[in-house]
Formats: structure tokens, sequence, C-alpha cells
């Protein structure tokens, strides 16, 4: 079943156009990779699909959803969640508040509320706190629940991102060069890690990232952007002995 | 809420509750020079607006430098109220009701200004707060505004070209503002309205909403990423905050019989002297403002046999605070010392 | 320059027949003149250190005492006392930069220099308050040329007018071909731009902040003296006011910019005194207020201000 349907994407800055007739299918609990090298507008694709851009032309569909034109708050509550490629965390939050932000829109209650912290405060605020935990019990974050975002080390501020993400209880996940700055042993924690975001969510994940390693060994399938187009599409196997994709990485 | 914050605000109340009790101790006990008696209600509501603005830099993380400009409304709108009610209602409930108006007004202008206002960033945000504020200040110094048997007469030009009847009382008297507003607020009083204004940012803080406003204030691509509406939460904090300054308004004219909208009280001066205070008390830190508010207060008042040294020395201290807390070299000393202090000790 | 015969019914046509709105509009153009001075000044420091130097204003205030001073006690003559003025402001904005401004680059939050901006303008005001008094001293115009007379009296422009509006085209000129012809100039737009990239390429960053500084401080000097001239009364806190219309005129103009602030200035001080003569005296600041909302709301970082836009 198709969950993410993106039909022949182009968008323009001045003359340049970033991404160009850009189109793409992720089935429900795939994981995609979306890799090419810098410049290629990788980032920009995440952009246009979390409506930070509006695309010039081309339609995308979420789960059968028209959000072309939607803006990016109502693109996460149509489920798409993102990191970023610089991490972008409430730093001056605890990690579990960073998580309980995520969670804003699941757990309503009133501004009165809010202030008063009478009503469903109580009720809520421990249901959250509930399910933030769980969800930083599957990130192995629940140790450092009132720690400072901005405290945690690097590799734990990408996998606190996203279980922020995750909090919006996404449909899509993107992931924006997961294991950009980590050395090997992150990076392979990172790669277990988004195995089991897979596995405990069911999720479906299409993610950007330069780590050929990383990339080969846990996404299904993979699209190579070059220009801004797209130069294959295919089997992760079959797309990185591609003798094109191989010139585009490695040059002549 | 996690223990740890829950002991924090409890020592934030009991410290306002125990300051309130030495005062009214030493008053009660004659120690307290009428000088100083006649500081409390002043020293209390600009702790209230420092929270007000703390709320609105610290933690909505936007600078603004008019919110004297929200408690110039508040203290306007509510004398307005008091005075036309001076004669049908009780103290009490006109006091209350007064404090619903002023906190009304402010907070209404607080959203129409924050609409516009808060699609701006950074300076630019604050130079147009600062503007909005000034615009407040000198429309209320050109209004003159009374009641006759025919109802209210509003004009820009002067008392004459209201046309009241000889019943009508003028109630803003242009430049020359509100004189006569009942004298209701009390130390008591302000000190009520502090721990209401901490009640409502502190749980605010710990809510759903609370951590909204801060998710925007650390990273407002993310929390829209995340689904958290930028604009909305901005919006009700600027707002609540503006309100909350409307009430330190209300004390300000409850207290004084003659009030009038001069750039000492109202102006980008008075706003950012309350920023002095939030800055010094900690951004963000709301317990650091009501202190940083006291004690800056008190302090160049206490400082009056000096004369004309105190404002100079309070601005040598203000630099030398500022750099000795910010300066990345200073900080860098202080923990070189710090960490010399601890071995040694250890 | 133009003959009365041709000027007079030119004039009448475009006022009907009414010298006084020409009058006026002179006036503003020669106020709005003095904060495009001002803010010039406040433009190149705040593009340069990204701060709001709430000090600025004060500056000014300095530069009318020292004038005054000098052309009272020491009864020299006002251009000595204008180059005093100058040499002094200049010092005082390179030592204030060096002492309060400096340690804080690179603090963690931006509101902490703002704070001590704050700190120097009560500072300065309290060590004049101190000096010469809270009483209001009256000043002897650095301008001592009667002016010009037209249409037979009817329109007068003072001397002082005329040398301010033509001190702020000269001042924009010259500060135009410094900051595009000279090295120190293009370093100042490098920083500006990019204070890393710009000590990367080997310029002096401290260098060219404190020369950023100095002229700001010196062309504060220079409005101060004009502004006296044509205001005679002197107050520790007559710079305050003036600052922050200038600093208005720049964020009006885009902050950074050179142009935007002349122009800044000048639709400021003409909306100013039209406002005040024909509005009322109480709003006219309102006005003014009012008109930079209002091209912020439409241009967001001001009418000739570069876009800015994060990088996601």
């Amino acid at each position: 079943m198709t969950l993410l349907q993106v039909n022949n994407l182009s968008i323009a800055f001045g003359g340049l156009r970033a991404v160009d007739d850009f189109s793409l299918e992720i089935q429900k609990g795939e994981l995609y990779g979306l890799i090419g090298p810098n410049g290629a507008g990788k980032t920009t694709v995440f952009n246009l699909l979390t409506g930070v851009y509006k695309p010039n032309e081309g339609i995308i569909r979420l789960d059968g959803e028209d959000i072309t034109r939607k803006n990016t708050i109502e693109i996460n509550h149509a489920g798409i969640a993102r990191t970023f490629q610089n991490i972008r965390l409430f730093h001056q939050m605890s990690v579990i508040d960073n998580v309980k932000v995520g969670l804003t829109e699941r757990f309503k209650y009133s501004t009165l509320e809010s202030v008063l912290h009478l009503g469903k405060y109580r009720k809520l605020e421990k249901e959250m706190d509930e399910e933030a935990l769980k969800l930083l019990k599957v990130f192995d974050l629940d140790k450092e629940r009132d720690v400072l975002a901005s405290n945690l080390p690097y590799g734990k501020q990408r996998k606190l991102e996203i279980a922020r993400a995750m909090a919006t209880s996404p449909k899509l996940l993107l992931l924006d060069e997961p294991a950009a700055g980590m050395n090997p042993n992150e990076t392979a924690e990172l790669m277990e890690t988004i195995a089991l975001v897979r596995k405990e969510f069911d999720m479906t994940i299409l993610l950007i990232e330069h780590d050929m390693k990383l990339v080969s060994g846990i996404c299904e399938k993979l699209t190579v952007l070059n220009f801004g187009r797209v130069l294959k599409q295919g089997e992760t196997k079959e797309v990185l002995q591609d003798p094109e994709v191989i010139k585009a990485y490695l040059g002549e | 809420m996690t223990k740890k914050k829950f002991k924090d605000q409890f020592i934030t109340y009991g410290i306002v509750i125990a300051l309130y009790l030495i005062m009214e101790i030493l008053m009660k006990t004659g120690n307290l020079s009428s000088h100083l008696k006649g500081l409390l209600v002043p020293m209390t509501y600009y702790a209230v607006i420092a929270v007000a603005l703390n709320l609105c830099v610290g933690i909505l993380g936007e600078l603004s430098i008019g919110h004297c400009g929200f408690m110039c409304i508040g203290a306007f709108a509510s004398a307005v109220f008091s005075k036309l009610t001076q004669n049908t209602l009780p103290a009490a409930p006109r006091f209350f009701l007064a404090f619903v108006v002023g906190i009304a007004f402010a907070a209404l202008f607080g959203f129409l200004i924050g609409i516009p206002v808060l699609r701006l960033k950074g300076d630019y945000l604050a130079i147009v707060t600062l503007a909005f504020g000034e615009i407040i200040k000198n429309v209320i110094n050109a209004i003159y505004f009374g009641v006759d048997s025919k109802g209210p007469h509003i004009s820009l030009n002067n008392v004459m070209d209201l046309g009241m009847e000889p019943d009508g009382q003028v109630i803003i008297n242009g430049a020359m503002g509100i004189t006569g507003t009942p004298r209701d607020a009390n130390f008591t009083i302000a000190i009520v309205v502090l721990l209401l204004s901490l009640f409502v940012v502190l749980n605010l803080m710990n809510s759903r909403d609370g951590r909204a406003i801060m998710a925007v204030r650390d990273n407002s691509i993310a929390a829209e990423s995340a689904g958290i509406n930028v604009t909305k939460y901005k919006m009700l904090a600027f707002t609540i905050s503006a309100a909350i300054a409307g009430a330190a308004g209300v004390l300000f004219s409850h207290n004084i019989t003659s009030l009038t909208a001069t750039s000492q009280y109202f102006g980008y001066n008075a706003s950012i002297m309350i920023l002095v205070y939030v800055v010094l008390g900690g951004i963000g830190n709301i317990r650091g403002s009501v202190i940083a508010a006291a004690i800056l207060y008190l302090l160049p008042e206490m400082l009056r046999g000096l004369n004309t040294y105190r404002m100079l020395i309070y601005s040598i201290v203000l630099i030398a605070m500022m750099l000795f807390n910010w300066a990345p070299a200073a900080i860098e000393w202080r923990e070189k010392v710090a960490h010399k202090f601890i071995k040694r000790n250890a | 320059m133009l003959s009365k015969a041709f000027l007079v019914p030119y004039l009448q046509i475009f006022v009907g027949g009414n010298m006084s709105f020409l009058i006026y509009l002179i006036n503003g153009l020669s106020l709005g003149s003095i904060y495009a001075i001002i803010a010039l000044g406040y433009t190149m420091v705040y593009g340069i250190a990204k701060m709001l130097n709430f000090a600025h204003g004060d500056f000014i205030m300095v530069g009318c005492y020292v004038i005054f001073t000098i052309c009272s006690t020491f009864s020299g003559n006002t251009v000595v006392g204008l180059i005093a003025a100058v040499i002094l402001c200049t010092l005082l904005g390179i030592t204030t930069e060096k002492v309060a401004y400096k340690p804080l680059r690179g603090a963690a939050s931006p509101l902490a220099v703002l704070i001590t901006a704050i700190g120097v303008s009560y500072f300065l005001e309290n060590l004049a308050l101190l000096i010469f008094g809270a009483d209001i001293k009256s000043f002897s115009s650095v301008v001592s040329w009667q002016g010009l007379s037209f249409a037979g009296g009817d329109l007068k422009i003072q001397g002082v007018t005329i040398i301010t509006i033509l001190s702020s085209v000269v001042i924009l000129i010259v500060l135009q071909l410094f900051i595009h012809k000279t090295r120190e100039g293009q370093a100042m737009l490098a920083v500006a731009e990019d204070k890393g990239a710009a000590m990367l390429m080997g310029i002096n960053v401290n260098k060219t902040i404190s020369l950023t500084f100095a002229i700001g401080s010196a062309l504060a000097a220079i409005a101060g003296a004009l502004l006296c001239s044509a205001y005679p009364s002197l107050s520790p806190y007559l710079g305050a006011m003036p600052g922050i219309k200038a600093f208005v005129a720049a964020v009006f103009g885009g902050i950074g910019s050179i142009p935007g602030a002349m122009i800044g200035g000048l639709v400021l001080g003409i909306v100013e005194i039209l406002s005040r003569t024909y509005i009322s005296s109480q709003l006219s600041d309102a006005i003014v207020f009012g008109i930079l909302i209002v091209v912020l709301l439409v241009k967001p970082t001001g009418l000739l201000g570069k876009k800015i836009q994060e990088k996601v």
C-alpha cells in the first residue's frame, strides 16, 4: 500500500531549479533512502515534503490525502514528522519536555486549565509523562529525562530529536542525515535505533544519508538525486551498483 | 511536574510571603519610615510587571521595550472605571472590577498589538514595541474624556471641545491625566496580585501551553515541524504578559491621586528599567525577576542620601554586573576560580 | 542660485500663496537632516556590532556640553568647540566600545550588551547631571550666518537650517565614498556581512569595529552641534529622544543601509514637523512611530533593508 506518493515535484530559486521533476513512491513500512552528492537537493526535497517550501509544480500525497499546499504545522498533523541536518532541539528545555512538546497535539487541555492546573491538567499531564517516558525508554534516554537537552552528548541529541518526532505519532518519519557528525560506534548504535523504531512502531522511514555503510545496511530502496533530478531509483543493491551512480559519487 | 519544579515554585511563593511578613512586622512595630512605607506598593507592582516582561522576554523569547505601555493602559482603563463608579459601588467590589477592566483592556491591546508585532523578528520587533509604547503614552496624553447626563464625550483637542452639560465630569483631562482616583491599593493587595501573577506564569510554564511557548522560543522551525502553532502560542504568551502588566497598572493608578501618562513612568525609559530588572534577575528566571525588581527598585531609593551620586553609582554597578555576569572572559575566570576553590576544599 | 523672480511664483503655486507650509517643510528637512546624521552613525554601528547602542543619543549630549563648555568657560570660538567635541566624542565612542561592549562580544544573550549600553547611557546622563546640573543651559549657535531671505522677506531661511541640510548631504557623500572607495570602508562592509569570514580574510575586525564606533560618535557630535544650534537648550537628557528617533529612522530606512538612514531621517523629520504643525503637537511623536510600524509591516526589514531568511 502506498503511503507517500510524490509526482513531478519542482521548485526553482531564482533561476536555479533546485528540485526538478522529482517523483517518489514509498510503501507503508518501507525504509527508504534518499542519497546524492552535496547540493543535489536532498534537504530541499524534505523542505518541500514538510511545507517549508511550496513547490512550483507537482503533487504530494500522504496516505491518499493531497498535502501539497499545506503548511508545516498542518503537514505534521497530517502525519509527517522530521529531524534536521543541524540538530534543532528545544535546547533550554529538559529531555522529557522536548518529547512532551511533540505530544502537544495528542493530549489536549485548555489554556485556562494550563494556567490554573485544574480540570484535565493532572490526568493528562500524568498520561503525557507516561507516554513520554515510554518513548524515552525506547531511545534509552529515560535516565536523562530531566537533563537539559543542550547538555546531552551529541549522539543522544540525535536520538532525542527522533524521539520528539515520534511523539507526534507520524505515519512517515523523515530523517535528515541522522548519522552526520557521528563516529562509527555511534552510527552503529543509530542503525539499531532506527531498526528498533521500525519494529516497535511499524514506522515508514525516509532518510537522507551520506554514510554508505548505513544506507546499504538498512535501506531497502534508494533514490539517487543529482543536480535536483532523479538519477536512479530502485532496490538498494541495484542502485549502488549502477555505473552512473558510482560516477556521480566518485566523479570521473 | 517534577518534585524539583514543585519545590522551586514553593520557594518563590515563600520568598514573596516572607518579604510581606517582614515588611508588615516592621510596619506594625513602627520600624519602617514613612518614606519606605510609600515604596512598598510601587516595589510590588514593579515586581509584577517584571514577571510579565520575563514571560515575554524569557519564556517567549521576544524582546519588548514597550511593556510600560500596557501598564499605562491598565492604569488608565481601571482609573476611568473607578472614577465612574466611585459614587455607585462600594470600595471592595469596585476595586475588584477595576482589576477586571484594567486587565481586560491591557490584554485586548496586547492581543491587537501582538498581531502585527509578532510577525517581526529580533530588534525590529523590539523597536516596534517601543514605538507602540510611545504611541499609547502620546495618545493617552492627547485624550480628553468626560461624562455628563447625555453620556460619554471624547475629544483630542481640549476640554471645551467635549461640549459637556454643566453636570458633566471630566475624567481624563489630556496631559493632566486623571485626578482623584480612589486610593484603593495597599501593600497586602499588591502582594496578592504579585502572588497571583506568579501563580499564572509559573503554572503556565509547567503546562502544555507553556511548553509550546518555550519550544517556539528555543527553535520555532522545529516547533512548527512538531505541529506547534507558532503564531497562536506567541500571541497567547504576549497577551497574557500584557494582561499581567495591566494588573500592575491597576495597582499603579490606585496608589496615587493624580495619574498622568508621563515618560518617567510609561515611556520607553521606564520599560527599559523593567528590562534591566529582568536581565539582572535572570532571563527566564521568574523568581529572579521578583528579587531583582525589589532590590533594584529600593536600592536607588535607599541611596537618596547620596543624592546626585546615586544614579551614577547605579549605572556603574549595572555595567560592572553585566560584564561580570555575561562577558565570556569573566565567565571563564569565574569558573577557574570556582574550580580552584573546590579543589582546595576537596 | 535661482533668481527670486523665478522662484517666487513657483513657490506660490506650490503652497497656494502661503509661505508657511514651505517654511515648515524646510524646518522638517533640517530636523530630518539632523536625524539622518545621527541615524548614519547608528546604522553603521548596528550593521557592524549588531547591537542597539542605546547610549548613542547620549554622545550627542556629550558633544553639546563640550562645545558649550569651551565656548562659555574658555571663551573659545565655536569652531574650536566643534573640533574639540568631535575629537572627544570619537575618543568616548572608542573607549566605550573597548571597555563596555567588546568584552560582551560572544555573550550568551544579545540582551547583555543591550543592558550594558543602557548602563552607559545612564552613566553619561548622570555624569552630565553631576557636572553641569539639571538646569537647562542656553546654547549659542555654532552657525553665526543669518541665512537667506526670499520673496521680499516672506520666506526667511535661517543660516543654521541651510548649514544643517548641506552638512547632511556632504556627510552622506563622504561616507558613501569612504565605504565604497577605501580599504577601511570595504573592511566595514565585510565585517558587517560576516565577522568570522572577514577575520579569515585577514581583516582586523577589532580595528574595524573601533573605527565604526569612532565615525558614529564623531557624527553624533556634529549632529549635537547642529541640534543645539537649532534648538538652543542644553540638558543632560537632550540626546535621548533624538537618539531614539534616529534609530527609528535607521530601522525605517533599513538598518545597515546608509542611503536608507538618510531617507529615514529626512522622512521622519518632515513628518514630525508637519504633523506637529498641522495635526497636533501632542500626537506628532505618535504619528512618527506609527509610520515606522506601517513601514515595517509592509517591509519587515525597512525600506532599503535586505531580506533575511533562516536556512532550514
